[in-house]
């Protein structure tokens, strides 16, 4: 997994690497899996449920063949759910026909999270101009602050718990089929004026964004919906949200913030000076860090899965995904979803030779 | 309208009709803005792409511009991306063939941008016709510049086609250049920061390694 090879700062990162440089499954963790020779992989395979046999065990799924419709089943000592979280949530709420498997604290669905998001953009001025050189850093974000107001945090400042971090992005990036600088800039141009405004304004345009952790809480949860099903037959997922003071705050907090930044670098930011700063906070979902639903604890009445992410009601049942976040720190979970996930497989296999599952 | 007029300017009456007919025409539902030419965009996104494929031309969805249309967009884009000393023109890098694919996309940003740039171009056209007794495409280059002068008053179709322009002119390697582009090129190191004369135009030092 670490043969890959190191950035060399060029090619557009977000397209997938032309040498596989950057992270991504498809190149960093199938092929040395596909190398042991023990691996399968089934394409167009949509699960629909887990399969629990009569002593209460994971045999398999059953899944639809989406290039036949056929159903399909397969089998094994364990099985691993990886589906995404909203998706594992949905397989274990269809299992058992509907009746829904390792939920006995009834908390399958439960406790969804997204980081909270409120962004801004704005123009610096003393970026106008500047003569062209390469800027392409890594995916253009060369800035990244963590949260650093901790000491008002503890001594009860804050007007919502937890905290953010910001991202700040723009540059030099390379166009990609969308205009490199906003419409309103070259309003009324065209010709020679045009193309001269383009290059002075392109690159002084900086975008910053909150990225804050979410306070899990009862309003915000899935459930299989009652009506809709999929192409398949199978019932889709019905989300439901609720943000609750916590984040509301924390948005108002980081535009007020970000508004600061960009007139302390003599710019400004952006925006409708009449906007309601909570109308920022993004949708849940839209940060795509959906996690929770099936979350881990210490007791198996107010957790669905052990710390080892196995399932308390079917210990050979693991979910690998960000299903078992219980919390949502501001940071990206794909990092720590692949650490769960690692150390769970290295339990999985030891409690396997001891003949434990 | 006298001869005057058609030399110098083009009267305020017309301007106002004009705008008032870009508006209007935006503000109707798709299919009725469609000019008798035009052909209807695809429906629906079909299957996932194979990555693994080269696509033909016209193979993802049917390309609708009809000819008409694709002369004005190769003349305004033309106008909006001349040749000079900041770049090829807009024909050099087939901006009117990413417009083409564009509009013709079933995706509903694009079928926005649609509503905006196929009745502005039926518009434009009536509009030179009706000023000039000609099609955009066939004007004299002062002409063309006139029209241009009216619509970068204020005039939303026009304001899309430069959106999308902008998007298709710069995002070829050969206008790079023009915008002040020079990524997509190897270091040979990790990125050191910006070079001293960038650092000093804008008036700040480097702090970290």
């Amino acid at each position: 997994m670490s043969s890959r090879a190191a950035c060399f700062w060029a090619t557009e990162c977000g397209r997938g690497c032309s040498i596989r440089a950057n992270y991504q499954s498809t190149t960093v963790h199938i092929p040395p899996a596909d190398a042991t020779g023990n691996l399968d992989i089934i394409a167009d395979a949509h699960v629909r449920e887990v399969i629990v046999g009569k002593d209460g065990k994971a045999k398999g799924v059953l899944f639809i063949d989406k290039t036949t419709g056929k159903e399909e089943r397969v089998k094994g000592k364990a099985v691993v759910l990886a589906a995404s979280s909203g998706e594992t949530v949905r397989i274990l709420l269809n299992s058992a026909s509907g009746k829904g498997i390792s939920n006995s604290s009834g908390l399958v669905g439960k406790y969804i999270m997204d980081t909270v998001g409120s962004d801004m953009s704005g123009q610096i001025p003393a970026l106008e101009n500047l003569p062209a050189h390469n800027d392409d850093g890594a995916g253009g974000c060369h800035f990244y602050s963590p949260w650093w107001l901790y000491k008002e945090q503890k001594a009860g400042k804050m007007d919502f718990a937890r905290g953010y971090h910001v991202e700040i992005s723009g540059t030099r990036g390379m166009p990609k089929g969308n205009n490199p600088v906003p419409g309103h800039v070259l309003q009324g141009l065209y010709g020679t004026e045009l193309k001269e405004a383009a290059r002075r304004y392109y690159g002084s345009f900086i975008h910053i964004a909150c990225r804050g952790e979410m306070i899990p809480n009862e309003g915000s949860f899935a459930e299989l919906d009652p009506e809709v099903k999929d192409k398949w037959g199978i019932p889709v997922m019905k989300w439901h949200w609720k943000w609750s003071d916590h984040e509301w705050n924390m948005a108002v907090h980081a535009q007020k913030t970000f508004a600061e930044i960009f007139e302390s670098a003599g710019g400004k930011g952006l925006f409708d000076p009449k906007r309601d700063p909570k109308k920022t906070l993004l949708k849940g979902g839209q940060v795509i860090h959906e996690v929770g639903g099936a979350i881990m604890g210490a007791d198996s009445k107010k957790s669905v899965c052990n710390q080892w992410n196995q399932t308390w009601d079917i210990k050979n049942l693991l979910l690998c995904d960000g299903a078992p976040f219980a919390s949502n720190a501001d940071k990206n979970p794909t990092e720590t979803i692949m650490a769960l996930a690692w150390r769970a497989a290295d339990r999985l296999i030891e409690q396997a030779r001891k003949g434990n599952l | 309208m006298n001869s005057q007029d058609q030399e110098n300017r083009l009267p305020r009456r017309r301007v106002l009709q004009w705008f008032a007919a870009v508006a209007a025409a935006e503000g109707m539902a798709l299919p009725s803005t469609l000019g008798q030419e035009a052909k209807p965009a695809a429906n629906g996104y079909g299957q996932d792409p194979v990555m693994a494929k080269s696509y033909e031309k016209g193979e993802a969805w049917p390309l609708t511009m009809t000819e008409t249309e694709k002369k004005a967009t190769v003349a305004l884009a033309d106008m909006i991306f001349p040749a000079d000393d900041l770049g090829p023109a807009a024909s050099e890098v087939r901006v009117a063939d990413f417009i083409d694919e564009w509009i013709s996309a079933p995706y509903p940003r694009q079928k926005g941008d649609r509503g905006a740039i196929v009745p502005g171009l039926k518009k434009l056209d009536e509009e030179c016709q009706n000023n000039f007794g000609k099609n955009f495409a066939d004007l004299s280059e002062e002409e063309k510049k006139k029209a241009c002068d009216i619509m970068a008053k204020g005039n939303h179709f026009f304001n899309v086609f430069v959106n999308l322009a902008s998007g298709a002119y710069y995002s070829d390697p050969r206008c790079w250049k023009a915008l002040g582009y020079e990524g997509n090129a190897p270091y040979g190191g990790p990125f050191k920061g910006p070079p001293e004369e960038v650092l000093k135009q804008a008036g700040v030092e480097q702090t970290v390694d």
